[in-house]
């Protein structure tokens, strides 16, 4: 992570819908090479910031650059180096994965193997199955293996695990810090506390259309822990998660 | 990142190529564009034979070791069924199955005329019953100059001037095959805009770098190049299976098909149209068929328009698929050129340009 180097910058962001304030006035900064956690209840404006800095909502005020270029004027230069996944993108249904990915190699006018993208996601076995076929994980994995095919600098990721059972979560994870191994920037969105624990590097948590707090995971849990607030259950070695895990294995479960 | 410019007709040939994988794999496109249009043309086509016939039952107490008789069977218009009761005829003539009974009896009474025909007609098919009665004279009176040996005071000379015949696949296909392309049009591009917007395809390609009008060309596309496939397919059955008239072979064709695009891409902007208007995929068909189906029934597909009573005809000749019926039936057996059709090309158009301007108005991203 190079804190020296803000690969987005978000300056008083303001998103009205006639009547619904959205967002009210956002500031923040994504390191380059970090993965950075977009947290908060449904409808707190997450996805709204997500995809006004993706170019695919106007705002209707304030200040959104992308590697420098701002989301007004550029952007068309701005799509060709981001990734976006979307909470429920579409593809076409009767389309197997790798006339898909043939589609948006030509969409984003790259050459790419589309096998070797699959296997990136572990689906290398299925090249052949049309989208509609997959399970909600294979799904999910297809969506961000779309959003690799561009070799993209930032790829942005709303609510990837939503709806997936503990295994295909924990895979995804494993598949998220993967990319961001590899250099690229990553922006989350989600409502699971322990996925932005245990994935981001920073995170900000919105409320109502505002930021309420922004940091490291660690920084925000020392900080509570340091104004007196304790659990109230002695927390144990392991939690239930960790059973039902231990239970049925870590593998893939896709069907 | 990659220096190479970004070439947007590139991504659009890629939503091209996908979209016509998705068409393809849709039964309904398939069933719609050339499935229906065929089975009608099948139809019609056996039916097209069409012989005109005078169907008439013969009694059985009929004489038939006689000229008259035996003349009769010559006739190819008259045909005889020997098969029925009394009975049967009678329920047949109500019925209107068969036109006549007939019965050929000798003249017990008189020497003078040697035979008798009794005849049974119906009001209902007075026609056939009168051309059954002007055969029989005919036939009477070549046997009184031959073999009575009557002078007669005149001769008929006959002479036919072959001229190309109007088949009813003539008539039926060029129908169809605006049918074709109004359903293919209309229907598909409804579906597939109204689709891509609900699943959320169209907002994943809009995350990527291609601009929103190569989205619609793309789709557009494809949807040209299936239809016209359909289209040529149709004809080349049409003229294979059933001697459909291409005056021009090659180029008569090539002219249809330019029709056809035309008519698509009109046809199209209504699609686009009902998706923007439409909320749901379940409002598309009614939405869609209060614009095909007037068309369908009164733009000549079936009948020619001259056979609706006169106060449907102006509604009949405003509708668009009127023009490009009646385009495509003088290119096809007219030999017409495009040029010479560019009255109805003109209106065709005009329509493209009406409907455009509205889908421009009530098309919907997302």
């Amino acid at each position: 992570m190079n804190q020296s180097n803000a690969i987005i910058q978000v300056r008083n962001l303001v998103k009205h819908y006639s009547q619904i304030h959205a967002v009210n006035g956002i500031s923040f900064d994504v390191y380059e090479g970090e993965i950075f956690g977009l947290l908060g209840p449904n409808g707190a404006g997450k996805t709204t910031t997500l995809e006004i800095i993706e170019t695919l909502r106007e705002k209707t005020s304030g200040q959104v650059t992308v590697e420098g270029l701002s989301v007004d004027k550029d952007a068309n230069a701005i799509k060709k180096f981001i990734g976006v996944q979307l909470q429920s993108a579409g593809y076409y249904p009767s389309l197997t994965l790798l006339e898909l990915l043939r589609l948006f190699s030509g969409l984003y006018n790259v050459k790419i193997d589309p096998k070797e993208m699959l296997g990136l996601v572990g689906l290398e076995d299925r090249g052949k199955a049309k989208y509609k076929e997959l399970s909600g994980g294979q799904k999910q994995r297809f969506s961000i293996c779309t959003t690799l095919i561009n070799q993209p600098k930032i790829v942005f990721l709303d609510e990837p695990t939503t709806g997936l059972d503990p295994q295909a979560r924990r895979n995804l994870w494993d598949l998220i810090r993967q990319i961001r191994d590899k250099g690229t920037t990553v922006v989350i969105t989600t409502h699971y506390m322990d996925e932005a624990e245990n994935l981001c590097d920073r995170v900000a948590i919105v409320e109502k259309g505002r930021i309420i707090a922004l940091d490291t995971p660690d920084k925000l849990i020392d900080d509570l822990v340091s104004k007196g607030f304790e659990r109230k259950k002695e927390v144990k070695q392991a939690n239930l998660e960790d059973v039902f895990l231990s239970l049925t294995g870590h593998e893939w479960r896709d069907e | 990142m990659q220096e190479i410019k970004y070439s947007q007709l590139r991504a659009m040939l890629a939503i091209t190529r996908a979209s016509l994988r998705s068409i393809t794999r849709s039964p309904s496109a398939v069933v719609f564009t050339l499935a229906f249009p065929l089975i009608f043309i099948i139809v019609f086509g056996f039916i097209g034979g069409g012989v005109f016939s005078v169907d008439v039952a013969v009694k059985k107490d009929c004489d038939k070791n006689n000229p008259v008789y035996q003349a009769l069977l010559n006739v190819p218009v008259i045909r005889l069924d020997t098969s029925l009761s009394e009975s049967e005829m009678k329920s047949s003539l109500e019925k209107g199955r068969i036109d006549a009974t007939l019965s050929v009896k000798i003249n017990s009474e008189s020497t003078m005329p040697q035979y008798l025909v009794y005849l049974e007609t119906t009001n209902a098919s007075r026609e056939r019953g009168n051309i059954l009665k002007s055969v029989l004279n005919n036939i009477f009176y070549n046997i009184n100059t031959v073999i009575a040996k009557v002078p007669s005071i005149a001769e008929l000379k006959e002479k036919e001037v072959s001229i190309r015949e109007y088949k009813t696949i003539d008539f039926i296909l060029p129908g169809q095959l605006g049918f074709s392309l109004l359903s293919s049009g209309v229907f598909g591009t409804a579906f597939v805009f109204l689709s891509l917007r609900q699943t959320l395809v169209i907002k994943r390609f809009f995350a990527t770098p291609i601009q929103r009008p190569y989205i619609v060309l793309g789709e557009a596309l494809s949807r040209l190049i299936f239809a016209l496939t359909g289209a040529l397919i149709i004809i080349l059955i049409g003229h294979y299976a059933f001697h459909f008239t291409l005056i021009h072979g090659v180029i008569t064709v090539i002219n249809m098909l330019v029709l056809s695009t035309l008519g698509l891409i009109v046809f199209m902007g209504f699609g686009f149209a009902v998706s923007g208007i439409a909320r749901n995929e379940s409002a598309v068909p009614p939405i869609a068929n209060i614009i095909t189906l007037p068309q369908f029934l009164l733009s000549g597909t079936f009948f020619s328009i001259s056979a609706f009573p006169s106060w449907l005809q102006p509604i009949c000749n405003i509708l668009p698929l009127t023009y490009l019926n009646d385009a495509m039936r003088k290119v096809a057996f007219e030999g017409a050129g495009l040029l010479s059709v560019g009255h109805q090309i003109g209106i065709v158009s005009l329509w493209g340009v009406a409907v455009y301007v509205l889908a421009v108005k009530v098309f919907k991203w997302e």
